[in-house]
Order: structure tokens, then C-alpha cells, then sequence
């Protein structure tokens, strides 16, 4: 199946990995209008760079999900961009995607920016084939393509993710919850974008399942190179997958780190507060701390900083003045939206641990049932064996 | 397909019921049919149709019940429903024949017009929610609200009488000119004299159509597959089948329900226009008296509930896979 590869790229200058492909710059999403309006996303930036995996981490409610539709304009009503900037930059030109006609943007969707929706069970339609579901993707963005070469493109997808072809006469209801996110997976390849948004695309599976398909993932997105922004709210699958992630709370990105640095020296209280929920498979026990209090509703966010109440390290400056997203000085990039880390503020001892030296490392820090999962998995899979030597 | 030998049993079952009613429900009533019948019909009734009428009820004949339910069935499996008081000598079999067409052809078309234009205005007005297409909901539930004779009637004064757009005699076609057949001249005729009653029925039924419609649209297009069209970049002519295709499935049962009252005619319309239904036959066997022919028009109406409901089965499975599945 490698023949995918690349064959099907317009002409034009080849995407350079660490190029970047997604900016995005201050983007503000509100729900509702005028002073009821509940921000769901406030001042966000990201940046998404070819073949990177940007993970997007955070409660329920965080503004992870809205994010992500903000950015494919398909945030549904009451939903509305208020301020901020989207960028891509395709091999074919920029796009200003808030900006866009849509024309233009129906173009760009699936072709550059395709979406892997939260829940396999309703993304796919029900009385639809998963065949006829696969090629009307192709039938909409590939015109060249006759009925035949659309059903082989079709037959072909499904087989990247490990499906026979026979299924592509199957409904929906007729596969497992597993298959089902592999079709889509398969679809969201179809076109071969540059982009792949996942909202919490595993969530709904086992640990198993899950496993599985993050392994596959991370095989296609070597060979095709496609850059992914995976949300999810399991920072600890994240820190195993994502080149760089970022953590949202109440709405903001309170830190954005390099995977490993986020792992070994957190930042930002939350993300320690975050870090200290799960168990670290190796190394000393320690007890678990968890965070108190629970997330803020986003219709009466605290004053000043969002997390304060729950911060234990919060100053008085804290619950007066909301932190901005500062860069922080480090071997790779990365920030954080804390006054501690501001100037003139000391830091905690657990906020200011230094930075690992050999950033390239993976660190696996699954939970338990995964753990097992890992153990009876093959012993030469050279992900296993990197954590071992980073542990 | 299992599913629907299963449902072909039931229909069956239901079938043998509802025959069997309508053979004992005239004999359990109290008096004696027959000299109701004979009474309403008056001295010119034919010796030969009150022999038939006496054998058809077992009035003095001496028949027990259950061979004359057996007899029932036998002359039922051979068409043979008995002779119409009110049309006699014509067989209730011949009289309902001739009202039968006039009635499937008006009735039936203006059912399926109203059902496809109501679910087409629905998906889009529901496509379209919030915007200035959602003014058609309160014009179309007007016309519905309005009693029909009345509209009807304002119809018939304005288009036939005054805007002479359509023909203002009355019996389906021009009686004068034409004989029943297929000539273009009376098909043309008929068609003519069709419009206006199928308009007014359309009129005043679309509006169900179209806010069931509407609101499986609006349901539907909350569905994450419909993001997904959307985010696929699929043209929007595609984004609304995905939802329409789901939203019209409840709308299928609805229209079976009424191209199953198609055959019981629009009694209403009928009357307003004159029209040489099976509305009309139904009420005039009733002021008659006219136990055979009534008999003959419900067993009629059973076989269309029973053929609407076996078809919107037929199609439902077609359109939704999930209904396949062996239980």
C-alpha cells in the first residue's frame, strides 16, 4: 500500500517537514452574543508544523472540541469566531481560513484539513454504505477519478487501516466501534491532507483498540507525513504520541511544551496538577495528588488568572490580574500563562525542574491496563524499547 | 428477505380478520338487514335482487351462520360481492369498479404530490432554519387550518366560476362530449376537471408534510454525520441528502398512512366538486341503505390499508439498512 504515497500531491514546492502549515493567532470563540455570551475559547495560539503531532490536552469543557471547529469553520450555532487569525499554509499557497469564501473552503476541507470526529458510533451515516460514504469524498474533490478508480481508491483506504474491501458494502451498524474509527481514520486519508484535526478519536474504545490504532496512526503519518492536531483529554496518551502539546484550561492555553519537556518539568501549576494524576509505570511510588476543586463554568470564570482557586501555589496578583502566555526560555519552545513564571516571581521548586537533556526520547507513562497491553506487544517495537532506555 | 415473509404473514392474519368482520358484523345486528334494505329501496326493487339480498344475509333460507360464511368466502374468492341495492341489477363488483379509478387516480396523485412537494419545501425550509423560508410554515399551516369545504368552495367560486380556468360542470369530465375510454379526448377531459380538486387537496394537506419534514431536518442535522458531510467538503446538494436521506424516514410510515385513506376516497372533495368517487358511492350506499355495496367499499378500504402498509414496509426497508438485520 505504500504506492499512496505522495502520488496524488498537486505540483508545487515539496512540504518540508518543520515547515509550519497551521498558525494560529489569538483565536477567540464565544457562544451566544452581547454579555451572556460564554467564551469558550479565549485567545488561543497554536502553531502546527508538517508531520508534527500537536496534542491538545484539557478537562471537559476546556475549549479543546471548539478549537478544533473553530478552526475548520464548522462551529455550529451559537457558536462565533470573534476575534484571532487562521492560517495555512498549503503547498499550493496561503489560506486565510477565517477569511475564506466558501467555495474556497470547501476546497480546503478534507483535501488540505480533514477531521476525525469524537464519536465513530454517529460520525458515519447510517443508511449510507461505508463505500459510497468513502467515495463521495473522492467523487466531490477528484473529479478526474471514474467510478472504478474511485471504488480501487476506496478499496485501497480501507486496507492502509487494515480492512478488507469487502466491507466497503457494509453499513455502518455491521462493523465494531474499532472499525468504524478505522473507516474514518481511512476516510480522513482519502485526499492525503497536510492536516489532520482527531477530536478525541479514541475515546469511545478499549485500551486495546485504542492502542492499536494510535499505532497505526503513527505508521501512516510517518510514511505520508501529514501533520496532526490530536485533542484528547488523556495528557498521558499525549505525552507518549505528541511531538508538542499544548494545555488548555477554562478556554486559554496555560502551557505549551515540547512533549517530553511538558513530562519531566511542567510549567504551569495545572499541568503539574495534571501530571500528578496518573502513575508513572517505573521509578519511585508516589501518591497521587490529583487536583482539587473541579474546572471553573464558563459562564463565571474567576477573576484573574482561571485557576487560582484550585492553584496552591495561587499569589494575591494571581486572583487580581490574568497571566499572559509567555515564552519561556528553554532548548526547545515553549510558554506558559502563570505569574510564577513571570518575571520578578520566584517559582516553586516542582514549577522550575530543569528541562531533560535528551529531548528525542519517548517516555511511556501509561496506565495500567494499557501497561499490560504494552508487555504482551511486540518486544522489537522500537517505541518500547526507547522508553525503557528513557526510564 | 425473512423480515418481510413475517410481515406478509401478519398482513395475511390481519386480511382473514378483517374479512371475517365484515361478513359478521351485518349479521349480528339487531333487526333484519334485509327489510331495512327493502325499505329504503321501496317497491321497485327487482324480485331477483331480494332473492339475492335474502340469500347474501340468510334471511329465510335456513342457512346456519357458518355455511354462509363459507359461502361468503367462496363467492368473495371469486370477486362475487353480491348485487347493489341502490344500482341494481349492477353487481356491488361493477360499481365499485367504475368510482374506483376516478377516486385512486385523483385522490392518489394528489396524495403523492402533496407528500413529495411537502417533504421537498420541509428539507429545505429546515436546511434554511432561521432564515425568511421558515414564513412558508405559518402560509402552509393556514390553508390546513381552514376547513377544507370552505376552501374548497372559495377555490371552485374563484378559479371556475369567475377566472374560468378550469371547467365549473361537475362529473369528472364533460359528460356531453366525451365517453369514458382511452381517448385523448377524454383524458384530456378528466385531467382538466382533476386539477382544480387535486390543487385544493394538496393545499390543504401539504403543510403536515412539510412541518414533519422540517423537524427531522432540524433533528438531523444536529447528527454528527451531517458535520461530517460538511467537514468533508462535500458539495451542499450532497450535505442535504445526508440529512434528508435520515429525516425522511419517519415521513415514509406518515404517507403510507395516507395513500391508505386515498382509496377511502376524499369524501369532501368529492361532494364539493361532484365527483364520481368512491367518497361519493360510500355516502350514497349509506342514505340508501345499501348493505352490499357498503359492505363491498370497506372490504375494498381494508385491501388499501393493508397494500399502503405492506408497501411503506417494502420501502422502509429499502431505505434503512439498520431494519435489515435478522432479529
Amino acid at each position: 500500500m505504500s504506492g499512496v504515497v505522495g502520488n496524488k500531491r498537486p505540483a508545487g514546492r515539496p512540504g518540508v517537514r518543520g515547515d509550519v502549515v497551521l498558525e494560529v493567532t489569538g483565536l477567540c470563540v464565544d457562544y451566544g452574543f452581547s454579555e451572556d455570551a460564554v467564551h469558550g475559547v479565549v485567545d488561543a495560539t497554536l502553531t502546527l508544523r508538517r508531520g508534527e503531532v500537536l496534542g491538545l490536552a484539557g478537562e471537559s469543557g476546556s475549549g479543546k472540541s471548539t478549537l478544533a471547529y473553530a478552526i475548520t469553520r464548522l462551529l455550529r450555532a451559537p457558536g462565533v469566531i470573534t476575534a484571532g487569525d487562521v492560517r495555512f499554509h498549503g503547498q499550493d499557497g496561503d489560506y486565510d481560513l477565517l477569511a475564506a469564501d466558501g467555495e474556497t473552503m470547501r476546497q480546503l476541507r478534507w483535501s488540505q484539513l480533514a477531521v476525525v470526529f469524537q464519536s465513530a458510533m454517529n460520525a458515519l451515516n447510517p443508511v449510507l454504505t461505508v463505500g459510497s460514504q468513502l467515495t463521495d469524498v473522492l467523487k466531490a474533490h477528484r473529479p478526474d477519478l471514474d467510478r472504478h478508480a474511485r471504488r480501487d481508491r476506496a478499496a485501497e483506504l480501507l486496507g492502509l487501516v487494515g480492512i478488507t474491501s469487502d466491507r466497503l458494502s457494509s453499513f455502518p451498524h455491521e462493523l465494531s466501534g474499532g472499525m468504524r474509527q478505522r473507516v474514518m481514520i481511512a476516510m480522513a486519508l482519502a485526499l492525503e491532507p497536510e492536516v489532520l484535526i482527531m477530536d478525541e478519536p479514541t475515546t469511545a474504545l478499549d485500551v486495546v483498540t485504542q492502542r492499536e490504532i494510535l499505532e497505526e496512526l503513527v505508521g501512516l503519518r510517518d510514511r505520508l507525513g501529514f501533520a496532526v492536531l490530536f485533542i484528547t483529554h488523556d495528557l498521558s496518551l499525549l505525552i507518549e504520541l505528541a511531538d508538542t502539546i499544548a494545555v488548555m484550561y477554562a478556554g486559554r492555553v496555560v502551557e505549551y511544551a515540547p512533549a517530553t519537556a511538558l513530562f519531566r518539568s511542567p510549567r504551569h501549576p495545572y499541568t503539574a496538577g495534571l501530571l500528578n494524576s496518573f502513575p508513572s509505570l517505573h521509578g519511585k511510588r508516589v501518591a497521587m495528588t490529583g487536583i482539587p476543586g473541579s474546572p471553573p463554568d464558563l459562564r463565571h470564570v474567576p477573576a484573574g488568572c482561571p485557576f487560582n482557586p484550585r492553584c496552591r501555589h495561587a499569589l494575591d496578583v494571581c486572583r487580581r490580574e490574568a497571566p499572559t502566555l509567555l515564552e519561556l526560555p528553554s532548548a526547545g519552545r515553549r510558554a506558559a500563562s502563570c505569574w510564577l513564571q513571570t518575571e520578578g516571581y520566584i517559582p516553586p521548586e516542582a514549577l522550575a525542574l530543569p528541562e531533560p537533556t535528551h529531548a528525542g526520547a519517548r517516555i511511556v507513562a501509561r496506565t495500567g491496563a494499557l501497561a499490560a497491553d504494552l508487555r504482551n506487544s511486540d518486544p522489537q517495537d522500537p517505541q518500547i524499547e526507547a522508553a525503557g532506555s528513557a526510564l | 428477505m425473512p423480515t418481510l415473509i413475517r410481515r406478509l404473514m401478519f398482513y395475511a392474519v390481519t386480511a382473514f380478520v378483517a374479512i371475517s368482520m365484515n361478513f359478521f358484523l351485518p349479521h349480528m345486528m339487531p333487526g333484519n338487514p334485509v327489510q331495512a334494505m327493502l325499505a329504503a329501496a321501496g317497491p321497485s326493487l327487482d324480485h331477483r335482487a331480494v332473492a339475492a339480498l335474502q340469500a347474501q344475509f340468510g334471511v329465510g333460507t335456513g342457512q346456519s351462520l357458518m355455511s354462509q360464511y363459507w359461502s361468503y368466502w367462496i363467492n368473495l374468492l371469486h370477486g362475487d360481492l353480491g348485487i347493489s341495492i341502490s344500482h341494481s341489477p349492477d353487481t356491488v363488483t361493477t360499481v365499485i369498479g367504475s368510482s374506483l379509478w376516478w377516486t385512486v387516480v385523483l385522490v392518489g396523485t394528489a396524495t403523492v404530490l402533496s407528500f413529495i412537494i411537502g417533504t421537498l419545501v420541509g428539507t429545505i425550509v429546515g436546511w434554511r432554519r432561521g432564515s425568511v423560508l421558515d414564513q412558508v410554515l405559518p402560509t402552509a399551516t393556514f390553508f390546513q387550518a381552514i376547513p377544507y369545504f370552505f376552501l374548497a368552495t372559495v377555490f371552485l367560486y374563484f378559479f371556475a366560476e369567475q377566472l374560468h380556468w378550469f371547467p365549473a360542470d361537475f362529473k369528472g369530465y364533460d359528460t356531453n362530449n366525451y365517453v369514458i375510454g382511452w381517448n385523448p379526448g377524454f383524458i384530456g377531459s378528466a385531467v382538466q376537471h382533476a386539477i382544480l380538486p387535486a390543487l385544493t387537496i394538496v393545499v390543504s394537506s401539504v403543510a403536515g408534510w412539510i412541518v414533519g419534514m422540517r423537524n427531522m431536518m432540524v433533528t438531523t442535522m444536529d447528527e454528527d454525520y451531517v458535520l461530517v458531510a460538511q467537514a468533508k467538503g462535500l458539495p451542499n446538494r450532497r450535505v442535504i441528502y445526508y440529512a434528508a436521506r435520515n429525516a425522511v424516514l419517519p415521513s415514509i410510515s406518515g404517507f403510507a398512512n395516507a395513500l391508505s385513506f386515498v382509496v377511502a376516497g376524499s369524501l369532501l372533495t368529492e361532494l364539493v366538486f361532484s365527483y364520481p368517487g368512491l367518497g361519493n358511492l360510500l355516502l350514497s350506499a349509506v342514505t340508501n341503505v345499501d348493505y352490499p355495496l357498503i359492505q363491498g367499499i370497506f372490504l375494498i378500504i381494508t385491501f388499501a390499508v393493508l397494500a399502503a402498509n405492506l408497501l411503506a414496509d417494502t420501502v422502509y426497508v429499502l431505505l434503512d439498512p439498520r431494519t435489515r438485520q435478522e432479529a
